[in-house]
């Protein structure tokens, strides 16, 4: 059986019905890509009044320099926290919520709400809570006696912007896991009840299995998230300190272009983080998803 | 009733073509700055004035965000073809724009162009000399200048017998130890800014260089000397003085701010501009105090140096343009325009004439913290160490410098290891920046 094929008299039609979506995208994505790209082989002032063409440079020095070897496991653990903590918590509070309670219309509106929230301003929620000085939970915790300063300790800070990070994700985690859970027909869940199965096993062997698709896809956006969105929690927070403790490649790339007005460099590690992200969702799609069952 | 009032729109109407008609010959002049709240009023009411005063030249202002943003806006207007006229550019970013040729018209030849009367001698030499060539050359225009003071809670300094601010750095360290034993178990002292107070300022105001070549200012082949005896020893002091929190660390730049007006902090340093929030938020008596010296540096102490923003015009616009924005300058070196500009915003007057007219208002009398930062940067004509910095990638270096002094602070390196660290990673930028403007 093939599903019914819809053709299109001509190509001028089909033409025009993609033609706004390849504008876009060109546009938006593969023109500037192109820029990156060109303008990594390039040294230029601020001011672009001189510009030479530097080969291979850019990309000689940012391999060469420490730093940005340590960014890059900075970024593999705080990506990789990230990830798993809106995962598995954004799964928990859907398991929950997927129950039959009373008002879980309400508990599952309010869940979504911190989606709607900027980057930056779960930055500054999450300063006013956490900056020593500052925040409420923080002078808490040093009033309980817990020496809590992410002005200083690199660990604090790495935990302050990974929860702040995570926690603007768990709502679209939630969203599709919430989705993926009703879409579990309920028939099976109850036949396992049946045989004798406790509420874990249920969940192990039949509700986290038949969940992987949403699984997958949503580790895939995670990590996209956490390696490329999540520049406004730290320039919020941390600035990338103590030290160099926050300081992922996302926000390198701001320091150096911006701040340090190094265009080509920058754009060089624009491109390499373009390639990481790349490889990475290639790597993700060609061995984990054969452990998907669709 | 109705035809009169067809007759007076239409009246009205000619009134305003009549009024718009000399409108065509004005030139417009674009002034990006970086300046909100009481600051931005003060800015409007400059244009407003200036406007007001001829009828030839219209100056704009336009907000663009803050200092990084204004500085990056202006730089994308460039390169688009769309400069302002006139651009509020942070004393950091000093380097970068007078090492884009070709992009800024230097102050002291607009003034030459124009034909305007300019004598760079009028204004104070502290302020100015920041923003000059070595031979005394004015490339911009300051605007806002302020420097770093000792605010200091004179309630806290009384409750442990101190009458005065310590004047000295280990006065200042035991006071600080005092404090946490009584009432301040959580900062004794703290800054905000902390590479312009514990590296440019301490360097400036001990006669010690930061770089070589006068700070930079006499080359881009400048490297840096922020790892000799002084720093070490300081960052040292600091290092141990942030175990028992008599000395707490807030952060790289002003945010931290607050914990001096909450009360938490009794000793913050911070900008001289910050004596509006000061005056508006403490709930004590408050002073500002110079800087502690170190009582063993021969000399000591020097003069200290500016912070704040000037003024940079900018390239490629037409000889008419150039003649309003001189007139503009000129504008805003009168006395009497300066000494109220000091007064309302709190910034430093720029020209000696609007100091010495401060003076004689009887201003100071009434508001001695605005003194401090005057006294600090006059306290002795500046040398080689002390006129300023002049370094390529400032704004990234201080980050750089912070993550440096991070690492002491939390004890994970020597006051030594971390400076050396922190000389060799900004020569690189040094050489970096080198390789990009040098050309």
């Amino acid at each position: 059986m093939s599903p019914e094929r819809i053709t299109f008299g001509g190509r001028l039609l089909p033409a025009a019905l993609i033609a706004p979506q390849l504008l876009i995208v060109g546009l938006f994505f593969y023109w500037p890509a192109v820029q990156a790209v060109w303008q990594s082989f390039q040294m230029q002032d601020a001011f672009g009044l001189s510009t030479e063409f530097v080969w291979f440079d850019n990309y000689r020095a940012l391999f060469t320099d420490p730093a940005y070897y340590q960014a890059l496991v900075t970024t593999l653990v705080f990506a990789a926290a990230v990830a798993g903590l809106s995962l598995s918590f954004a799964l928990l509070l859907a398991t929950m919520a997927d129950r039959e309670i009373r008002g879980s219309g309400i508990y599952r509106t309010l869940l979504i709400w911190p989606y709607a929230v900027a980057p930056a301003v779960a930055g500054v929620l999450f300063g006013f809570l956490f900056q020593p000085g500052l925040g409420l939970i923080a002078r808490g915790l040093n009033q309980i006696g817990i020496p809590w300063n992410p002005l200083l300790d690199g660990n604090h800070a790495m935990i302050l912007v990974v929860m702040a990070a995570a926690w603007k994700q768990v709502s679209y985690n939630f969203l599709f896991f919430l989705a993926g859970l009703q879409a579990i027909p309920g028939s099976v869940i109850e036949a396992a009840a049946i045989d004798g199965a406790g509420p874990a096993r249920r969940f192990w062997t039949i509700v986290f299995p038949l969940l992987s698709p949403t699984t997958f896809f949503l580790m895939v956006v995670n990590v996209v998230y956490a390696f490329c969105e999540t520049f406004g929690v730290i320039d919020v927070l941390t600035h990338g300190g103590p030290g160099r403790a926050t300081q992922t490649l996302v926000y390198k790339v701001y320091q150096d272009g911006r701040i340090g007005a190094d265009l080509g460099g920058s754009a060089a590690q624009s491109v390499v983080l373009m390639a990481i992200v790349i490889g990475l969702t290639a790597i993700q799609f060609r061995y984990v998803e054969k452990r998907v069952a669709y | 009733m109705a035809p009169t009032l067809t007759i007076r729109i239409a009246l009205a109407g000619l009134g305003l073509a009549a009024a718009a008609t000399p409108a065509l010959a004005v030139t417009e002049l674009q002034w990006w700055h970086a300046m909100t709240g009481a600051n931005n009023d003060a800015v409007n009411r400059l244009a407003d004035e200036f406007n007001a005063s001829q009828s030839d030249y219209k100056v704009v202002p336009t907000y663009k965000g803050n200092y990084g943003e204004t500085l990056n806006a202006g730089i994308a207007a460039f390169r688009a073809g769309t400069a302002p006229h006139i651009m509020q550019v942070f004393e950091v970013g000093t380097a970068t724009m007078m090492s884009a040729k070709g992009a800024i018209k230097p102050v002291y030849q607009l003034m030459k162009d124009a034909g305007e009367p300019f004598d760079a001698n009028a204004y104070l030499p502290a302020i100015t000399g920041y923003y000059s060539t070595t031979k005394g050359e004015m490339l911009s225009f300051p605007f806002n200048s302020s420097s770093m003071v000792m605010w200091v809670n004179t309630d806290a300094l009384k409750s442990i017998g101190l009458d005065a601010p310590p004047k000295t750095w280990p006065d200042l360290f035991a006071a600080a130890k005092k404090l946490t034993q009584n009432g301040f178990p959580n900062c004794g002292f703290s800054t905000t800014w902390v590479t312009w107070l514990n590296i440019e300022q301490l360097s400036a105001w001990h006669n010690v260089p930061v770089a070589t070549k006068a700070n930079g200012m006499d080359g881009l082949d400048t490297t840096l000397e922020i790892n000799g005896p002084l720093q070490v020893k300081h960052l040292t002091n600091l290092a141990e003085a942030q175990k028992d929190k008599s000395f707490d660390y807030s952060g790289r730049y002003d945010s931290g701010f607050g914990r001096f007006t909450a009360g938490e902090c009794p000793i913050m340093f911070g900008s001289s501009g910050s004596y509006g929030n000061v005056k508006g938020a403490a709930k004590f008596a408050w002073a500002s105090a110079p800087m502690p010296y170190y009582p063993d540096m021969p000399g000591a102490p020097q003069n200290s140096i500016i912070g704040g923003a000037s003024l940079w015009v900018m390239g490629g616009k037409k000889p008419d343009e150039y003649k309003g924005v001189a007139k503009f300058f000129t504008f805003l070196s009168d006395t009497d325009r300066q000494a109220k500009l000091h007064q309302t915003t709190g910034y430093m007057p720029i020209t000696k004439a609007a100091y010495e007219k401060s003076k004689a208002d009887g201003f100071y009398d009434k508001n001695p913290a605005l003194e401090t930062p005057i006294k600090e940067l006059t306290n002795k004509p500046p040398t080689e160490n002390s006129r300023g910095l002049r370094l390529g990638n400032l704004p990234q270096m201080r980050d750089m410098w912070a993550e440096e002094i991070e690492a002491t602070l939390a004890g994970k390196k020597t006051a030594k290891q971390a400076l050396d660290e922190a000389a060799t990673r900004g020569n690189a930028m040094l050489r970096q920046f080198e390789k990009q403007a040098g050309r």
